[in-house]
């Protein structure tokens, strides 16, 4: 989904291209029946808890850990304190998918000026970026979210934070790498030619040119975003509970795989298809924005 | 090309130095100390370990001596594991990290470039859209749910393997963790093979090679692969760096006593001077990585010069 | 197109081929289908057990982890040892006497105590021991537990050189200690950690780096073979040891996983004989599918949480009764944690001998009045529906803290309306947090004995203890207590730890939840094991059953 906006802002180019794209897009089935579920999932996360008759944080001590059952009312059951697991996994799944969006902005932002900057300028300017990319890169990422988390506590805006300034080298890198490569391309020489300044060109002609890259790149951290707060959550440093994430859950579930089954299944059927359709989503838009493919 | 590694080495070490300060500093700054346990010491005793530790005197002047230290190949003590110094905790650690990423490393290369590209060559058939579910599901399920149900089934249910740790440091001990640390990273190469191998296959070198007449199967091998590859080159380093960070929780759950482990118990108990040290040391691999990362690019991208 | 596939299978074929043979294949390096490899044959009859975290060192005076805890009772041997259900037993010391007055005990040691390297134990390697323990440079956290004996304060605190603690030689196998205060339950001390000998000799050539494999020289039925940091530490047989003959075991393996739920693992696919705990989560499944190796009893280890008594509201003493006295215990211990914890209603756990603890009056009310007094408490304090407690309950990361924090959150809202946020802090900024009371409400907090008498867990609410987070000051309190360490008659001693304990239950400085139990699963071929108290164990009460597992 947030695929789409460098689409629109890139506009520019010609509306052709992208009318010509979302026809192809429209053509690839994988892709279109991923955005419907995941629209209705969406949907379902965000209007979802409003129908369920119990709050994420109760507890029906009188049904602990229940398999799905229509009786009780508890469709997907319950877990360990009696918390219904269907409003549990809503309410994950708004977190899960608010940090995968939001992170993934965050990266998608500085990663791309970054990187671009940094490849076309080249020289000392790209050294020296890349020297601090480097160092960051450097800084196992564990330690630095661990260590974010112990000195300011558990708090979502920190994840998405986190998350996205660790992101942004990945995109800055991959940016750089095609940039460097694009940049000894005749239709960017011609540019410089006819003395554009450098930052036009980066806007107007490295930008646009680095959208597959960036595309197939998003649909990659999306879903890596969505995998690093589990990732969190496995380490105990995910959201605060009563509060839960997709994550959260799954690695719960994970523990009682044997005994409660239904505690890993639900959550993470929900986790593997929102993740499945954001690649297909991508993949199809980058067959679908791929030019050269007449 | 030795100009340019020559810079390059020489690059390294101011980076070097920020990221130790970066680190030193960052670890003195959380709440909690080394000393903080359960039962709390007397003053008296822990007045005689702060200083035992230098941790009494300012901070400029630990972080000076630590410098001195490390140029010495002097870690310093750990201040968990009492019996044992930093250096030697992560040279115990560090083979074996390095045996479990590299293997997982090389089995996501091979893996995952071999199936991008068969995915690429055959797009939008049924072969690539088994190849992509398949990566898929790579990337689907974090390797905490994998890992599990990998011992589940194997250790627990076949005992065709052992459920965890090194034993005796057989093959057989690390196919499982090696498997569930490569399986997000065949499905990121893959995809990433793909997408790169696909975008060659149309661009007009290649139209030029198949209009010669060539062999598709040498216009692939001869032509395609080179520029293909470029992106998971680039990937590369982010790779290493999921391989380090999978490897910690692969060594959690696996009980490998490896490096990612020391780093997390060393985090947690306020292990300075072992954080530090596998900061360091995980900061110089990726550097070195780094650096040969870009040469390779550099040998396969004849435009890149440097 | 075609050709294409021809060249893309194999190459796909090939390279997982190669992924396998580099990852070793199965068949090759195990056989398929074969159980784990058993451990190399030079190691004899092997015992392997779980133990949870790495140990911190395994030198006796500096360990303070519970995880080095078994390890060195098989390593050393004290003066006083235990027996498998943990009652005392006499250790090095074959005999004892104690003086009327119950101050000077004086220990005969046994002339075939050996060292692993076949040295003579002498009285002299405990008085470098107890020494060692609260000499400041050594940095040990348990010096304080020999506080009984005279000078050990002084040293302790660095006023006073080490060689004036009260313990002497006075001959090589006649060891005479001399306390401040005759403590009833001081031979209980001599079987910790604290206070087993040293061997002088290695102490001296290696330093603080004794207790390393390879340094180490110690006096129990194993000694340390091996350490893999973050794998496992491998034990010996120690042929010198004065019962070697009655010890079955020939190699010990101490497994560290700190994950409970890996650890079952790791059980079920055959790898250990005996694991430290069990996950609760996954309790019904053992329960169903390995009753036989399923091993409960109580264990003198008491849950609670406690108050920050100078942070208001929390110094309102009604207002602590009053959420005490909301949470349902019993539903606690029976759907939260589920393996058969005992609610706690007093401070003291019934696994401890020769004490009856006091009760809060309530108990035993049904849950209707016991609710309804709490929510006069709760209105007397100052709180309603409309203005209700807001609350941050502290809790350090694991799955079974979590549960109960949520718990008794979800508790106070449906029987009180108290706003409760539980916290998840990690262990070590919980530590800190609770060096200033200014800096948190409630947090979570347990205690396992050192030692089997009830005074380990009263004394850590006298007002001077270091252990005493809620800032409990009560001067009838500390009175009781030291009335009842001057007390050598069991009776008036046992009348007093019970005042004491009433006391402190009255004034609601924190509120017990449950005593917890040994669980664990143990092999149908481990013989002779049995649950304590204490959870003490020994390997040399084990054996195995070989024909039974197969090697």
């Amino acid at each position: 989904m947030a695929a789409v906006n460098p689409v629109s802002s890139s506009a520019v180019e010609g509306r052709s291209l992208w009318v010509d794209a979302r026809r192809r897009l429209m053509r690839n089935r994988a892709a279109v029946v991923a955005s419907v579920i995941l629209i209705s999932m969406t949907l379902a996360v965000i209007v979802g808890p409003w129908l369920v008759p119990f709050d994420y944080d109760f507890t029906d001590w009188s049904n602990i850990a229940v398999p799905p059952d229509l009786a009780s009312g508890h469709l997907f059951g319950t877990d360990s304190l009696g918390r219904d697991l269907l409003m549990r996994t809503l309410y994950g799944g708004r977190i899960s998918l608010l940090v995968g969006l939001v992170a993934t902005l965050v990266s998608l932002l500085i990663g791309i000026a970054y990187g671009a900057i940094a490849g076309y300028v080249g020289g000392r300017v790209d050294h020296l970026m890349m020297r601090i990319v480097d160092i960051l890169y450097a800084m196992p990422f564990m330690f630095f979210v661990i260590l974010l988390m112990v000195l300011f506590g558990r708090n979502i805006v920190l994840i998405f934070v986190a998350i996205g300034a660790i992101n942004w080298l990945d995109m800055a890198r991959i940016v750089r790498g095609q940039t460097l490569s694009l940049k000894r391309k005749e239709f960017i020489e011609a540019a410089e030619a006819l003395g554009t300044p450098t930052l036009a060109i980066i806007r107007r002609h490295i930008v646009p040119n680095l959208l597959g890259v960036v595309v197939v790149y998003v649909t990659l951290t999306i879903p890596q975003v969505i995998l690093v707060e589990s990732f969190l959550s496995f380490l105990g440093l995910g959201v605060q509970e009563p509060m839960t994430s997709w994550g959260a859950l799954v690695n719960d579930g994970a523990q009682e795989m044997e005994s409660a089954p239904w505690l890993l299944i639900f959550p993470a059927v929900f986790l593997a298809a929102t993740l499945f359709c954001f690649n297909f989503i991508g993949d199809g838009l980058r067959d679908a924005l791929d030019p050269k493919d007449r | 090309m030795l100009k340019f590694a020559l810079k390059r080495f020489l690059g390294a070490w101011p980076t070097l130095l920020i990221m130790i300060a970066i680190a030193f500093f960052m670890i003195r700054v959380a709440p909690g100390g080394p000393f903080d346990s359960e039962r709390k010491l007397p003053p008296e005793i822990e007045a005689r370990m702060l200083q035992a530790y230098h941790l009494d005197e300012p901070l400029y002047q630990q972080f000076g001596r630590y410098l001195a230290g490390l140029l010495k190949g002097d870690f310093g003590p750990s201040f968990q594991y009492k019996e044992y110094s930093v250096s030697e905790l992560v040279m115990a650690g560090f083979p074996v990290s390095l045996r479990l990423g590299g293997l997982a490393m090389l089995l996501a290369l091979v893996v995952g470039v071999s199936a991008g590209t068969i995915a690429a060559l055959r797009q939008n058939t049924r072969t690539d859209y088994a190849v992509m579910a398949v990566s898929m599901t790579g990337i689907s399920i974090p390797n905490f749910v994998m890992a599990p149900l990998l011992i589940l089934f194997f250790a627990v249910f076949l005992g065709w393997l052992p459920a965890g740790g090194l034993g005796d440091g057989s093959a057989a001990n690390l196919v499982l963790p090696v498997i569930s640390l490569a399986l997000p990273q065949i499905a990121y190469i893959s995809r990433l093979t793909r997408g790169s191998m696909i975008e060659v296959l149309h661009s007009n070198f290649i139209r030029t090679a198949r209009a010669k007449g060539l062999p598709e199967r040498l216009v692939i091998l001869r032509h395609a692969i080179k520029p293909a590859l470029l992106p998971v080159v680039s990937y590369l380093g982010p790779a290493t760096a999921a391989i380090i960070t999978g490897s910690v929780v692969i060594e959690q759950i696996f009980g490998v006593p490896g490096l990612g482990r020391f780093f997390v118990q060393g985090a947690l108990n306020r292990d300075y001077t072992l954080v530090l040290g596998v900061v360091i040391f995980y900061g110089v691999l990726i550097i070195v990585f780094n650096f040969f990362v870009d040469m390779i690019y550099a040998l396969l991208d004849p435009r890149v010069k440097y | 197109m075609i050709t294409l596939i021809r060249s893309g299978l194999p190459t796909l074929l090939l390279s997982l081929c190669l992924a396998c043979a580099a990852a070793g294949c199965v068949d090759s390096e195990t056989g398929s289908g074969a159980k784990p490899a058993p451990p190399p044959p030079e190691d004899g009859v092997v015992l392997r057990k779980g133990n949870g975290g790495e140990p911190d060192s395994l030198d006796p005076q500096r360990s303070e982890e519970t995880s080095a805890a078994d390890i060195l009772r098989d390593l050393y041997e004290g003066l006083m040892a235990e027996t498998p259900d943990g009652s005392l037993a006499p250790g090095v010391a074959e005999r004892w006497e104690i003086s009327d007055d119950g101050r000077v005990y004086t220990f005969y040691l046994r002339a075939d105590a050996r060292w692993s390297n076949g040295d003579p134990v002498v009285a002299e390697d405990f008085v470098a021991g107890m020494q060692r323990a609260v000499n400041p440079a050594t940095g040990s956290a348990y010096g304080q537990l020999l506080q009984a004996v005279e000078g050990a304060l002084d040293v302790v605190a660095g006023r006073q050189p080490p060689d004036v603690l009260g313990v002497r030689a006075l001959s090589d196998r006649v060891l005479e200690i001399r306390l401040v205060e005759p403590t009833p339950y001081f031979l209980e001390i001599l079987h910790h950690s604290t206070a087993y000998p040293v061997h002088r000799q290695s102490l001296a050539e290696f330093g603080d780096r004794f207790a390393r494999p390879g340094n180490q020289v110690s006096n129990g039925a194993f000694m340390l073979d091996d350490w893999v940091v973050q794998s496992h530490v491998k034990l010996r047989k120690n042929p010198y040891y004065r019962d070697a003959d009655n010890v079955a075991i020939d190699t010990v393996y101490y497994l560290h996983i700190e994950e409970p739920s890996a650890e079952l693992k790791r059980y079920r696919a055959g790898e250990l004989d005996y694991t430290l705990t069990l996950p609760n989560n996954q309790f019904a499944w053992i329960k169903e599918n390995l009753p036989d190796d399923l091993v409960l009893g109580p264990f003198a280890s008491v849950y609670y949480y406690q108050f920050s008594l100078d942070n208001a509201p929390f110094d309102d003493p009604r207002l602590r009764q009053a959420l005490t006295m909301a949470i349902d215990r019993e539903i606690i211990v029976d759907k939260v944690t589920g393996v058969g914890e005992i609610a706690a209603y007093s401070f003291v756990p019934v696994a401890v001998s020769n004490y009856q603890a006091a009760q809060f009056p309530w108990q035993d009310w049904p849950p209707e009045r016991r609710l309804a007094e709490a929510r006069r408490l709760y209105a007397e304090a100052g709180y309603s529906e409309k203005n209700p407690l807001q609350v941050e309950l502290f809790y350090n990361t694991s799955e079974n803290h979590k549960k109960i924090a949520l718990a008794i959150s979800a508790m106070w809202k449906q029987a009180l309306g108290v706003r409760a946020r539980p916290t998840n802090l990690e262990f070590k900024v919980l530590l800190q947090q609770r060096l200033d009371g200014s800096r948190w409400q409630v947090m979570r907090m347990g205690w396992v004995g050192d030692y089997n008498d009830a005074n380990t867990f009263l004394e850590i609410f006298h007002s001077t203890h270091g252990q005493n987070d809620p800032g409990f000051a009560n001067p009838e309190y500390d009175r009781l207590l030291a009335e009842a360490g001057q007390t050598l008659d069991p009776v008036r001693r046992l009348e007093l730890l019970q005042a004491a304990e009433r006391r402190l239950l009255s004034e609601y400085p924190v509120m017990p939840i449950y005593f917890s139990v040994v669980k664990r699963l143990v092999k149908p071929w481990v013989l002779g094991y049995r649950p304590n108290g204490l959870d003490h164990n020994y390997s040399k009460y084990l054996s195995i059953d070989t024909a039974a597992r197969g090697f």
